[in-house]
C-alpha cells in the first residue's frame, strides 16, 4: 500500500472534518500522512478536526508524533481535535504516552 | 536456556523496512503461539528499535541493519537489533520519556519508552561513531490447550 493510500478518505460534515486513516502507521508513512492531513485541515478550516483510527491496524511512536503533531496545528487554529476507534493495542501506546492528558480520545460506532 | 531456533537478517537502513522487519519477528515467533497481543507488542518494539537505528543511527547516510532472534525453549523470544551508525552520546538521557534529537520531524521521543514497556526487559550498549545494540527479551505466556 502506498502512502497516499493510508488515507482511505475523509468527509466534511457540519463543520467535521473527519479523516479516516488505513493501514499501519510508522516512521516510513507519517510525513505523507501528516502532509496530507494538514493540507485538508489548512484548506478546509473545519471547526473539528476527528482522526478515525478503526481501520488502523498497526502504530508505533510515529503515530504519537503524528497525533501530537495535529493537536498541536489544530491548536494554533482554532480547531477542536479527537481522535476515534483505536484499537487495543493502539490504545495501548496512547495510554503509555498519557496522550489523554491532551486529546480527547473516544470509541463510537457514529461520529 | 535451550536455543530451539534462531533468525539473523541484515537488510539496509530504508524506512520501507521498518513493516518488513516487525513482520519478520511476528512470522518468526508464529511458531510459540503467541497472544495476539504479544505479537503486537513485540512487533511495535522492533519497529520502535529499526525506526531508531535508521533516523538517529545512520542519519543523513546509509548501512546495514542487523536483526538476529532467539527462542528458547522456556518460550523467550531475545531481539537484538544493532547498527553500525553514529552511535548514541548519552544512552540514559536518551532512553527518556520525551527526549528526541528530531522534533522537527515530530518525532515523539517515546521509542525506548515503548521498548522498556511492551518488552520484558531492555539493554541499550552503544558506542560513539560504532553503532547501536538493542537487546530486547520477553518471555511468552503458556500455551493454553484445548480440551476434549
Amino acid at each position: 500500500m502506498s502512502e497516499n493510500e493510508k488515507i482511505l478518505k475523509s468527509v466534511t460534515s457540519g463543520g467535521t472534518l473527519i479523516i479516516y486513516l488505513d493501514g499501519d502507521i510508522d516512521h516510513h508513512n507519517a510525513r505523507a500522512v501528516r502532509q496530507r492531513i494538514d493540507s485538508k485541515m489548512f484548506i478546509g478550516r473545519p471547526r473539528e478536526l476527528v482522526l478515525d483510527l478503526s481501520r488502523v491496524a498497526f502504530m508505533d511512536s510515529s503515530g504519537l508524533g503524528l497525533i501530537l503533531g495535529r493537536y498541536t496545528k489544530a491548536a494554533e487554529l482554532g480547531i477542536s481535535f479527537r481522535v476515534v476507534n483505536p484499537n487495543r493495542q493502539i490504545r495501548k501506546i496512547l495510554d503509555l504516552a498519557g496522550m489523554e492528558r491532551l486529546v480527547r480520545i473516544e470509541t463510537t460506532s457514529a461520529i | 536456556m535451550e536455543i530451539i531456533n534462531e533468525l539473523r537478517i541484515t537488510f539496509p537502513s530504508l524506512s520501507a523496512n521498518e513493516s518488513f522487519a516487525r513482520a519478520a519477528a511476528a512470522a518468526f515467533i508464529a511458531q510459540l503461539n503467541p497472544t495476539y497481543e504479544e505479537v503486537a507488542d513485540i512487533k511495535c518494539a522492533v519497529s520502535e528499535a529499526v525506526t531508531n537505528a535508521i533516523v538517529h543511527g545512520y542519519r543523513d547516510t546509509m548501512g546495514d541493519i542487523f536483526m538476529n532472534i532467539k527462542l528458547t525453549a522456556d518460550r523467550t523470544v531475545r531481539i537484538e537489533i544493532r547498527d553500525r551508525g553514529c552511535g548514541i552520546p548519552d544512552v540514559t538521557e536518551a532512553m527518556k520519556p520525551l527526549f528526541t534529537t528530531d522534533p522537527e520531524n515530530e518525532r515523539s521521543g517515546m521509542g525506548f519508552t515503548v521498548m522498556e514497556n511492551f518488552m520484558d526487559k531492555m539493554k541499550v550498549i552503544s558506542t560513539v561513531g560504532k553503532g547501536t545494540k538493542v537487546t530486547m527479551t520477553k518471555r511468552l505466556s503458556p500455551v493454553s490447550r484445548m480440551k476434549g
